[in-house]
């Protein structure tokens, strides 16, 4: 039986192969999953928004934003020796959970946080191998550290492996 | 540290006094429809971490029936009311007057009347607080979702996201008589405008 490590929301953490990583509840959040499969080193954020640069203050909590969850998720898997250039990314959540008719704005984030963390992922050239994304539901995902498969499960949609 | 933690006491039971009356007013339009008395239970405000909003419902994976609203104006936030299964299949049988059971999910028939029966309960909520504080609130059409707690409340906290990891909720429990149905509701107003709400109440603001 592995080790089970809770990434909660806004949190983010780093497991190795006897672990496995997981989050529950996501909705409009993304949980972006990475992996080395040379070393077995894998990692998980739970990105409940985009950008940092609406952050009011000066400590930021860096696993919230997708803009400095993802870097800092690779540096803590760099510390346990995996390279962000055999690193794959797979990625979960940002569901539309509800909609309001015109007001798209806020209701929007959810894909606006997949768009955004692709676009990063893209900028350190981590391929995504696989994404269970959008949608109207929420999400609990679970990442193997040893194979790097992410187990998503849902109440209206059952389980699934990517 | 966010201002939510420097709150005064008193500002907290204004803020208390906000659910109480809104659900209050709630409670009564849910009374008269099911005939039935309901209660209700003193209202909580709590300030908590992200992941710890959907405790008091039995965790970020219950599944829950809930209506979402968004309210804009100028005391803009979210409001959910919360339904664990079993009780929205109970408040459809007295509603619709079946006897017991319904097994499965929801029809689209019983999926439309707890989106009304949400409507109502949030609105008498809503023009409570709207008469009590003077403030026009616009809420959005209800939408509902039968989801984990936690993908729903989360949400509601997007707002905190900006300052901080812990978001402020006034939560009120009401119940019917027999206490086979039990329902809550989440108000969730965004941060910027607690100085709106303690100026309109006319108490010492921020």
């Amino acid at each position: 039986m592995k080790v089970l490590i809770k990434v909660g929301m806004a949190d983010l953490n780093v497991a190795g192969r006897e672990e496995s990583l997981r989050s529950t509840g996501l909705g409009s959040c993304v949980g972006v999953a990475l992996f080395d499969p040379r070393v077995k080193v894998a990692g998980l954020a739970h990105v409940m928004l985009p950008q940092s640069s609406i952050a009011v203050g000066k400590e930021i909590n860096k696993a919230k934003f997708a803009d400095t969850a993802i870097p800092e998720l690779i540096r803590l898997m760099q510390e346990k020796g995996a390279k962000a250039e055999c690193m794959v990314g797979k990625l979960a959540g940002g569901s539309q959970m509800f909609t309001l008719g015109n007001r798209e704005d806020t209701i929007r984030i959810g894909p606006r946080n997949v768009e955004t963390c692709k676009a990063i992922l893209q900028q350190y050239g981590i391929p995504i191998t696989a994404e269970d994304t959008g949608g109207n539901y929420g999400r609990t995902i679970e990442l193997d550290g040893s194979t790097g498969i992410l187990h998503i499960r849902s109440v209206q949609h059952g389980s699934r492996e990517i | 540290m966010s201002f939510i933690n420097r709150l005064a006491d008193f500002q907290m039971d204004v803020l208390k006094e906000v659910g109480n009356i809104g659900a209050g007013h709630a409670a009564t339009a849910l009374s008269t429809l099911l005939n039935k008395p309901v209660d209700m239970s003193v209202p909580a405000v709590k300030i908590v971490s992200f992941e710890e909003i959907s405790a008091s419902v039995g965790g970020p994976e219950q599944p829950v029936v809930a209506v979402f609203l968004r309210v804009d104006g100028e005391c803009s936030g979210s409001l959910f009311l919360l339904f664990a299964e079993t009780s929205a299949r109970v408040l459809m049988n007295l509603l619709l007057n079946k006897e017991e059971g319904g097994e499965g999910e929801f029809t689209e028939m019983e999926l439309s009347v707890l989106l009304e029966i949400g409507n109502i309960l949030a609105g008498s909520y809503l023009s409570s607080l709207s008469e009590l504080t003077g403030i026009q609130l616009s809420p959005s059409v209800p939408s509902l979702a039968i989801d984990m707690a936690g993908a729903i409340l989360s949400f509601g906290v997007l707002s905190y996201g900006e300052m901080g990891d812990q978001a402020l909720f006034i939560d009120t429990v009401f119940l019917e008589g027999g206490h086979q149905l039990e329902g809550s509701f989440f108000f969730i107003p965004d941060p910027h405008t607690f100085s709106h709400l303690f100026q309109a109440l006319g108490v010492p603001g921020l």
